[in-house]
This record gives C-alpha cells, structure tokens and sequence, in this order.
C-alpha cells in the first residue's frame, strides 16, 4: 500500500506542478514546480515522509537509469551535432568544468570565512 | 518476425534495464571512470538498434514509461530537499549565491562560445539548458526555441562529463568542503552528478539533489534574463 500511496501523492505533486506552469505559461517546468510544492507541503506537515519515502528513495537512487531512452536521442539528433561537433564538444566540456570550479570555490570561500 | 519480437515493449524495456544492469556491472567490476554505466548502456543500445534496424522512434515508443520516469524523480528530489533541511538552513546563502552565479555562468558561456564560433542561434538554444535535468531542459529547450532532441543528448554528455572528471576536477582545485563537492556536481551535472556524488558521500549526494533542484530552478529563470539583456 506505501508504494501505492507514494505514487499517488507523487503524481499528484507533479500533476500540481504540471498545471501551476501551465498557467504561468511554462516559465518554469512542471516538474520543478511540483518539486517545490513537495518540499513545502512536506515541511509545513501536509504531507508525511514516511507516506512518499519508500517511492522518493526509488526514483531518485535510480535516476541514472532513466536518462537512458533521452540519451539514445543521439541517434536523431546526430546530423544537428555533427555539423557542429567542435562546438558541440567544448560547450560540454567547458562549461561543465567552469560550472563545477565556481560552484565548488564560491561554496568553500563562504564556509571557510564562516569558520 | 524481427518487427513483432525486437520492436515490442517488454523486448525495449528489458533492453534498457539489461543494457544498465551491465554498465553498472562493468563499471564496478573495472572501476574505470569512462565506462560509466550510461555510456556502455548507450553504446550497447545504439549497436543493437543499428545491427536490427530498429528506428530510433520504435525504441522511443518502447523505452517511454521509463523516460517518463524522469518527471516523478524531479519530483521525488523534493524529498531530498527536506530531508536536508538542516544543511539548506546553514548554507542557505551560500548555495543561493553559489547557484545563481553558476546558472548564469553556464548559460552565459554557452552564448559566448557560440557567438564566438558563429553557430546557429537554434544550436545554442538547444545548448543553453545542459547543465539541468532532462525533463526541465527540455521543457526550456521547447520554451527558448531549441532543438529539444540536441537538448537532451548534451544534458546527458554534460552529465557523464561531470560524473567522470568532476570528482577529479574537485581535487585538483584542492575542494575539502562535501558541501561543495555535492552542489557542484549536482549543478553541472544534475542527476548522473547526484549519482556520482553518493558514491563519495552521503552528504554530497543529498546536496548534490538538492543542487539540481536549485539549478533547475535558477537556470529556468536565468535563460529569459540573459536573453532579455542581450535583446
């Protein structure tokens, strides 16, 4: 029944979360939205850990599985990136590393002023 | 006879979880960074899909329970959030400025290196939202003018990026904080960074979930400013 439970209440955040950027016209997802909505029900006591943990802990321990089918789009979008590889290339590789340096630094710098 | 027995749903399903099941079998196994389990899920796929002939669209149909998947974990992330309350709380102001200045950072470098390489503007919409978890990068992606298909191969590709050298990354720029391992590879990349990030710690993996909720989040806001800006 807690699988149940949690699938149900989980759907319905993201259904909220679905509907709330439908009318603030997609400025952001659904999907996020309804993550939000989660954290303050949860926090405000609307809702029990205990009723979404078991389904929480399944969806987000395997998230890496369900990039999957997403990654396979590759396949489709292989002539757009072809085309532009090089670019294709350093966008993901820099962008990721200058994203992870300044997230990191800025994180340290306050924690270590702090102390 | 190959249409009806390798094109059916249960045979895509099992194709995905097996195909997985072994990435993460040989990653363990060899604990060789590059053979993330998504890479050998991909290679393995794409190969028998291009051996069978099966079109990309047949295994999309297939596979879409579990992509739809994506959409309840974003979700379910909000569980992590809460129950790192306490973590939130401390370094509120630090992830909120880490994160803000990162979003716009890796919005504004996408848009810098494509002006600077003179690649189509569709190109670069569709490379804006990489650093976020699919379901939210694509909905960007379809909202900015994007190519959402683009879209979502360099979310993952930046997300293998992060898992793979990110931890090495973190070491040689002589990061200590898990705080700050955790944020950083959740806000490059979201959740193959996450997963990455629980192999280090507990710690780094609930920030790090955290992280691409707040990445999502600032980087779904960050797209129209910056574009606002620059028109």
């Amino acid at each position: 029944m807690v699988v149940i439970k949690g699938s149900f209440i989980i759907l319905l955040f993201l259904f909220l979360g679905e509907t709330v950027s439908y009318f603030i016209g997609g400025f952001i997802p659904g999907s996020v939205v309804g993550m939000l909505l989660m954290f303050a029900s949860l926090s405000l006591k609307i809702v029990k850990v205990e009723s979404v943990k078991v389904v929480a802990d399944f969806l987000t321990k395997n998230m890496a599985m369900f990039f999957i089918p997403a990654s396979i789009g590759i396949m489709e979008a292989w002539r757009a990136l072809s085309d532009n590889l090089t670019f294709f290339l350093i966008v993901s590789f820099i962008t990721t590393f200058l994203i992870i340096a300044v997230v990191s630094l800025i994180q340290e710098f306050f924690e270590k002023r702090r102390r | 006879m190959k249409d009806i027995i390798f094109s059916s749903e249960p045979f895509m399903l099992m194709l995905v979880c097996g195909s997985f099941l072994l990435g993460t079998y040989i990653y363990k196994k060899t604990k060789f960074a590059l053979f993330h389990p998504c890479i050998i899920a991909m290679a393995v796929i794409i190969s028998f899909l291009l051996v069978f002939d099966i079109s990309y669209e047949t295994f999309s149909k297939g596979s879409r329970i579990i992509h739809f998947l994506l959409g309840p974990a974003v979700v379910a992330l909000g569980v992590v959030l809460y129950e790192q309350t306490e973590y939130l709380k401390q370094n509120i102001v630090s992830m909120f400025t880490a994160i803000t200045i990162g979003s716009f950072i890796g919005v504004g470098s996408v848009i810098a290196i494509g002006k600077i390489m003179g690649v189509d503007a569709q190109l670069i919409f569709s490379l804006e939202p990489k650093s976020v978890t699919t379901p939210i990068a694509i909905s960007l992606s379809n909202a900015n003018g994007g190519l959402p298909a683009v879209t979502a191969v360099t979310v993952v590709v930046c997300g293998i990026i992060g898992a793979v050298f990110g931890p090495k990354l973190l070491e040689l720029i002589g990061i200590d904080s898990s705080v700050a391992k955790g944020l950083s590879l959740g806000a490059a990349s979201h959740g193959l960074g996450t997963a990455r990030a629980m192999e280090i710690g507990a710690v780094e993996g609930a920030i790090s979930g955290l992280s691409i909720g707040l990445m999502g989040a600032m980087t779904s806001f960050a797209i129209p400013v910056i574009h606002y800006i620059i028109n």
